[in-house]
């Protein structure tokens, strides 16, 4: 077997034969950072899982499968399959296989105050690429992350300029299909909203096949001054899907941000968010859910930084776990010591409906200033016999009222996106897989 | 706010009271940690041979591991071979009665506030003390032996009792549990047994007083509790230093093993030096208790008041493997100056219908750091587990911190965890509401965080529940952020 650590040997000459494909373009900062975050990596090796950050989310099982790294894009590109949210308004962008479709993408009428380009095209058309690429993830290392900067060069550009408010939401889907060969894919978004604009992104996530789906992902959000950001990932590939999303949000004054993270199904999911609310009157919102069974595995990191005075936090985190389902979360706020006044609220409820299911929660503090409010909770159990009772006394079938308990339970979460179809597709999602 | 600050800083000034060093005429062991400092210990204190092997495998098994570095406390680097492993008072004959106590000795006591006498007459407390390495005396042993309760010292009981010892020692914690426990077993040198026979209710409380003398030793006391079928004991702990410039470690394990609805409560005022207002000197408190619930509805309930040592790094903890048994934990820490403190429990759920439950109240003032960190563990089989947890924290000041790390592993579906936390300092209005009622702010502050640490506070028995009180006046009285 290959320990993570062997493994690494391995990216090492993965990264000479990438170096090579790329022609050309080794000159630019990006290939720099490149080189910054192979060396990195490369001297912290993939955390075991003796390592604290992933001590319940082991990636050594799925990585002995050494999924070649030469075989980093499957070339043989397939047609994108239909998904749900085809039919959705919105401007659209289809990745397959780690590569951008361009012929199903739809920017449509798209505002020229708004850039949607991909990473390359960026590399070569904003000068001040350099200032944002890579500096939140900077303050908030990750190996996975460094591996993700290490062999990028896919992804999506977002610039909302000043006072712009993108009129509908901008769905960027991805799509793994591992039918033929293993998928891995490294995708390295970045989002700058300026001053006074408002951003709606749905990032989906799909995949179909037997073979192993391999998804590093990392997402940057620059938050400028009074902008306004909703993201949400909704997470929904195939049993055999690996994936590890690197989410890291830099909010600026007045700033607000709201990042939603629906994990349904997968092998094994680890998200990692960071937000760092860097000046005063910040507001971050966190939602998370996950609603898994089988062998599904998902893994939730997240936490706040909160940088200066009067800023404030609020995440909700559930999950039900079924089967032998896993489910792990760790919240984490700083409080740093000039962040007074900071208000900060975080609250993870958990359902296990199996005896083989498990959960392991962490909600931590840390914090050194006075002046604040800060509090969580946090709950492990099973539905409420009283409410069941109630139900049941109403002529409500104990399966139905089950379904309708574990509907309000997870309708927490989906009631924070406001993308009105999205919402529906998901409450659909999530009855039909309580009621089976 | 200055006059608010002026207070603090007066009442934060208060000094430590039982900073004094008592000039006992002592024999020690070399400065350093080898195999021949255990042989030497294990002479000393006349112990059969199987206690000589059992230390020396601790001490083989310890030189392995290396020194944990994931609690949340810095502090320098210990030189194991700059400690003095054995300090102890000169005497020539174990004393019969009280009476024959070296008269020094006793006033070091008395100067504490145990007088041997005074004890036995009027609060009914039978007390064991310990200083440095050695345990001094021990009362009303006669008439716990009416009884058949064991209450004496350890080398007493390896000596006396060793069937008992070599049952139960190293049975909740092994002796390669973690490094500093396996530190212990190797060297450590006297402390506490305590064996209640089957259905005896311990009529008494029964206490042990720690206190390191000598300069640069490590103190290392290790005690055992065994409480039979149906028994119930209430033990104290309590614990002070001499102020020093250097660090001093202290290293305790504490064992103990309740059976079958056997009822164990242990209370510590836990109060070493803890160091100059600039973080000079101060005791490492690495200490590792844990109880054994190993009959059905046991109980172990662990209740302790932390104001002092520079660096407190301490998890005692419950392993409820009986069905329907209960594990209790109660914490109050307080941490003022450059003290840090990285303290909490484990409840580790295996039997059916286990409870637990969870409350801990950290003060940080001054420049201080207290963390707490918990963990519950639901086992696959622990079905209908309850636990609740509570840990709230309060900051005096701006330049402190408070950290929360509660690791919650539910393995079973019908289990109930609920874990809350919450930090907060003490509110204008609150002190207003108490202003405008007449109540000085150092009087108003001292009623807030008294009411803060309330719950814990009453869990503790009474003679300790005022000697805590008057703790954290000291500590923190008047401090208004």
């Amino acid at each position: 077997m290959t320990t993570p650590n062997e493994y690494i040997n391995t990216v090492g000459k993965a990264f000479e034969k990438f170096e090579a494909s790329l022609n050309g373009s080794k000159s630019t900062f990006l290939h720099e950072l490149r080189k910054e975050s192979l060396a990195a990596i490369l001297k912290s090796g993939l955390p075991g899982p003796k390592h604290e950050e992933y001590r319940y989310t082991n990636f050594g099982k799925a990585l002995e499968k050494s999924i070649a790294y030469e075989g980093i894009v499957a070339e043989t590109a397939a047609a994108s399959a239909p998904t749900p949210l085809d039919s959705f308004e919105g401007y659209k962008l289809y990745f397959v296989n780690g590569k951008l479709d361009a012929s199903r993408s739809d920017l449509g009428d798209l505002s020229e105050k708004v850039t949607v380009t991909s990473l390359a095209s960026a590399v070569k058309e904003q000068g001040d690429l350099k200032e944002y690429l890579g500096s939140i993830v900077k303050s908030w290392p990750d190996a996975f992350s460094h591996l993700n900067t290490a062999f990028a060069k896919e992804g999506v550009f977002i610039r909302v300029k000043k006072n712009t408010i993108l009129d509908k939401p901008l769905y960027i889907i991805h799509s793994n299909d591992t039918s033929a060969t293993e998928v891995l894919a490294h995708y390295r978004n970045l989002a700058i909203v300026e001053e006074g604009s408002q951003l709606k992104v749905i990032e989906a996530n799909f995949s179909t096949g037997a073979n192993t789906s391999y998804t590093n992902t990392v997402l940057e959000i620059f938050c400028k001054k009074n902008a306004s950001v909703e993201w949400s990932k909704l997470q929904l590939e195939n049993e055999t899907a690996l994936r590890i999303d690197n989410s890291l949000v830099y909010q600026e004054r007045d700033s607000k941000c709201t990042i939603n993270t629906i994990t349904l199904s997968g092998q094994m999911v680890r998200n990692n968010l960071y937000i760092a609310l860097d000046d005063e009157n910040t507001e971050a919102h966190m939602y998370g859910l996950y609603l898994i069974d089988g062998k599904t595995h998902v893994d939730n990191h997240t936490s706040v930084d909160h940088r200066k005075p009067n800023s404030f936090s609020n995440e909700l985190y559930k999950g039900i776990m079924d089967d032998q389902s896993h489910g792990v979360f760790n919240g984490k706020i700083f409080v740093r010591q000039d962040a007074q006044k900071t208000n900060a609220f975080q609250q993870n409820n958990n359902i296990l409906l199996s005896p083989n299911a498990v959960i392991n929660t962490k909600p931590q503090l840390e914090i050194w200033a006075d002046d604040v409010k800060c509090s969580h909770g946090c709950t492990t159990g099973q539905l409420d016999n009283e409410q069941l009772f109630y139900l049941r006394a109403r002529g409500i079938s104990e399966d139905k009222a089950r379904a309708m308990l574990l509907h309000a339970f997870a309708g927490d979460v989906i009631a924070n996106i406001s993308v009105g179809p999205v919402k529906e597709y998901l409450e659909q999602l999530i009855t039909d897989k309580i009621e089976n | 706010m200055s006059k608010d600050n002026q207070i603090l800083e007066e009442l934060t000034k208060s000094d430590y009271k039982y900073g004094f060093h008592s000039d006992i005429e002592t024999e020690s062991a070399p400065k350093g940690l080898n195999e021949d400092i255990v042989r030497f210990i294990s002479a000393k204190k006349e112990e059969p041979e199987w206690m000589l092997e059992w230390r020396l495998s601790a001490y083989r098994h310890w030189l392995t591991l290396k020194e944990p570095t994931w609690q949340n406390v810095t502090f320098p680097e210990i030189n194991y071979q700059d400690i003095i492993f054995y300090a102890a008072p000169k005497q020539k004959i174990s004393p019969k009665s009280l009476d024959e106590v070296d008269p020094e000795l006793r006033a070091t006591f008395e100067k504490l506030g145990i007088s041997f006498d005074e004890q036995k007459r009027l609060t009914g407390v039978a007390v064991d003390a310990v200083l440095d390495s050695v345990s001094v005396a021990t009362t009303f042993k006669s008439k716990l032996g009416e009884l058949g309760i064991i209450f004496c010292s350890f080398s007493e009981a390896v000596r006396e009792h060793p069937e008992l010892v070599k049952k139960y020692i190293g049975s909740v914690v092994p002796v390669n549990d973690n490094y500093f426990s396996a530190l212990n077993s190797a060297v450590f040198s006297d402390g506490s047994f305590c064996y209640i026979p089957k259905g005896v209710r311990c009529p008494m409380e029964l206490s042990t007083y720690f206190r390191i003398n000598a300069m640069n030793t490590g103190q290392f006391e290790r005690t055992l509790i065994v409480a039979e079928e149906g028994s119930y004991v209430s033990y104290l702990e309590g614990c002070t230093a001499p102020m020093r410039d250097e660090n001093q470690l202290h290293a305790a394990v504490v064992e103990i093993f309740a059976a079958k609805d056997a009822e164990v409560k242990y209370s510590t005022v836990q109060n070493w030096y803890p160091g100059s207002k600039e973080g000079k000197g101060g005791i490492y408190n690495f200490v590792t208790k844990r109880g054994l619930c190993s009959g059905d509805g046991s109980k172990i309930s662990w209740t302790q008041v932390e104001t002092g040592s520079a660096v407190t790094w301490k998890y005692p903890s419950c392993i409820l493997k009986g069905d329907n048994s209960i594990g209790e934990f109660y914490s109050v820490a307080v941490t003022n100056n450059y003290q840090q403190a990285d303290t909490g429990t484990k409840m580790i759920h295996i039997g059916k219908n286990t409870r637990s439950r969870i409350v801990s109240k950290g003060i940080s003032a001054g420049k201080s750091q207290n963390s707490y960190r918990g963990q519950v563990k639901v086992m696959k089989r622990a079905e209908g587990a309850r636990n609740y947890s509570q840990c709230d924290s309060l900051l005096l000041g701006d330049k402190c911190g408070a950290h929360t790390f509660p690791y919650i592993d539910v393995e079973n579906p019908l289990a109930i965890v609920e874990h809350e936390a919450t930090t907060s300092k003490i509110g204008e209005d609150q002190i207003f509401y108490c202003n405008q009622r007449g109540i000085a702010t150092e009087d108003a502050v001292a009623l807030i965080v008294n009411g803060f640490a309330k719950e814990v506070m009453n869990q503790l028995p009474m003679e300790f529940a005022v000697e805590a009180q008057k703790l954290l006046a000291i500590s923190l009285e008047g401090s208004v952020g």
